[in-house]
């Protein structure tokens, strides 16, 4: 499947954003001064949104993207927007009590934390309920989502800590790298479940003609490159997915680890962790959606 | 609104014969002559006369070749939305703009609603949806919606321009949720079937199977014994024998 910028960004930096409100709202996190309430509470709320606004930039008309806010009923892309919506006005309702000084009740920090694990889910399921592909068509796809944002959720929450130069303790620095080792370990167990998921089917059963024996395109339907092969046929990742996953592994998970390790309490160290992270999560999103193939592909190679 | 209405008594829907069918394009470039001028946006092209043009079709015209040496045999496939009765484009779209019409089962876009995230496309397994690169909305068969009720045409142009252009009679236009119709019946004598069954999307559309070819030992009619004229009968043979005796 081809993969746009703006899908990228926004699950990516969305994800973030949700898994470090995750932590923030169960109270990882104390705010303490006006002045960290209002700088965490920017960072948070414009990692979600950053998100959500990119993602309306690969639309066709980007100016009815609230219509997308009326099918929740029935679409998994229509539930994300609702959750998102109403998790940003909770997250801003949040930020405002702990500015003005209210503590917050302890059912609203559950519910607020369900609700940011369930546009995360919502997140994944857009993808993750498409039959028509294989490899993402199976629960770990949402066990990666929601693992990620709570991994790379956790990260951020200490390089804030740091930054605002609250004490971490060993706890929750190994905390934070049990999770993100876990993480990385649900991935590795996506991309074998993947790599098999072949599509059920070959040219022969979609196009009917088993019976006549083996099936081979002769002419394309189209003189040149057609909507579906440019949207559903993207090639170019597969010649390169070994080394771009490693490249993945060694920046979002590696590099944050052992930076744990050494450094867990310097704010230096945490944000270089927290970077190298983000650009590791863009290859691993990007490789999500380039190395996926769609079920199409079968009328148009014969294989998918 | 995207969930899907009851399963209607009415199914239209196509039924497309790969037997018949020799892939010579002529409703793929009728359906876009039609589709560019009729419901909704134009079905835009990019670089038409470049040297790399793309575009939306809603019909496309693939050619396979099928089984080995002297018994292969070249199989043109028409490819176009099937009006699924379990649509997955219609469930997943976020905006109501894709629907599947509880009268007659005919899957639309709302070309006013659809903000052209192409989802729909993604969830499609015959690859029948395709973005107008130049309005932004997503494009597919109508079933010519705006042919078939169209009481400005003539009775025998009320049929989709795929079906009404078709020189070969391959493609056939009709009611299958009645198991009395010319369609069902075709179906139902030739084994027409479902594309991709096990992606669950129950298509309404049809494909009637290439005809077994007919094999080499089969004995031939004899031509000769037809040439020979059956000698009369009864009062017949005896007009031609006094006719005979005159003459």
């Amino acid at each position: 499947m081809r993969p746009a910028w703006s899908i990228i960004f926004f699950t990516t930096m969305s994800g973030l954003g949700l898994g470090l409100a995750g932590w923030i709202v169960i109270g990882l996190l104390p705010l303490m001064t006006r002045e960290a309430v209002i700088g965490v509470g920017v960072v948070t709320l414009a990692l979600i949104g950053a998100g959500l606004l990119s993602s309306t930039f690969h639309l066709g008309h980007p100016e009815r993207a609230w219509r997308a806010l009326s099918q929740w009923r029935s679409s998994w892309l229509s539930r994300e927007g609702v959750l998102a919506v109403v998790v940003m006005a909770g997250l801003a309702g949040w930020f405002a009590a702990g500015y003005i000084g209210t503590i917050v009740p302890l059912w609203a920090n559950l519910a607020l934390l369900v609700l940011i694990y369930a546009t995360v889910y919502a997140t994944s399921m857009i993808y993750a309920s498409l039959k028509t592909v294989a490899r993402w068509y199976h629960p770990l796809t949402p066990a990666c989502y929601l693992m990620f944002a709570a991994a790379g959720g956790l990260l951020a929450t200490l390089a804030l800590l740091a930054i605002l130069g609250l004490p971490i303790t060993a706890a929750l620095a190994q905390a934070a790298i049990v999770l993100m080792l876990s993480a990385w370990g649900v991935k590795f167990a996506w991309w074998r479940v993947a790599s098999a998921a072949r599509q059920a089917g070959s040219i022969e059963s979609a196009t009917g003609l088993a019976g006549m024996g083996a099936v081979r395109p002769l002419m394309p339907p189209h003189t040149e490159e057609n909507y579906l092969q440019h949207e559903m046929g993207f090639v170019v990742a597969r010649k390169h997915a070994t080394t771009l996953r490693r490249i993945a592994v060694l920046l979002g998970g590696v590099v944050p680890v052992v930076l744990l390790f050494v450094a867990p309490a310097s704010a230096a160290a945490l944000m270089l962790a927290l970077l190298a992270h983000v650009a590791g999560m863009f290859v691993e999103r990007w490789l999500f959606f380039a190395e996926a193939k769609h079920v199409v592909t079968l009328y148009y190679e014969g294989a998918a | 609104m995207t969930m899907l209405p009851e399963p209607s008594a009415i199914k239209l829907g196509l039924v497309i014969d790969l037997d018949i069918c020799v892939g010579c394009q002529a409703c793929v470039v009728n359906c876009k002559e039609w589709n560019t001028a009729g419901y909704g946006a134009p079905l835009a092209d990019t670089d038409a006369y470049g040297a790399a043009p793309t575009g939306a079709w809603l019909n496309r015209v693939h050619a396979y070749e099928a089984g080995e040496g002297a018994a292969a045999r070249t199989v043109h496939f028409p490819k176009s939305c099937l009006h699924c009765e379990e649509a997955p484009c219609v469930t997943v779209c976020p905006t109501g703009a894709s629907y599947k019409r509880a009268e007659d089962g005919i899957v639309l876009v709302n070309e006013d609603w659809c903000i052209g995230c192409g989802l729909c496309a993604w969830s499609c397994p015959y690859g029948a949806r395709e973005l107008d690169p130049a309005e932004g909305v997503m494009k597919k068969c109508t079933l010519c919606v705006d042919r078939i009720y169209n009481d400005n045409l003539p009775e025998e142009d009320r049929q989709p321009a795929c079906v009404r252009t078709c020189p070969t009679n391959a493609r056939h236009f009709g009611d299958l949720g009645d198991p009395e119709s010319e369609v069902s019946l075709m179906v139902a004598a030739r084994g027409g079937m479902d594309l991709m069954p096990e992606q669950e999307t129950r298509p309404v559309n049809k494909y009637l199977p290439p005809r077994p070819r007919r094999t080499a030992d089969e004995a031939p009619m004899s031509l000769v014994s037809m040439a020979e004229a059956d000698s009369p009968q009864g009062f017949w043979k005896w007009v031609d024998s006094t006719l005979e005796r005159l003459g």
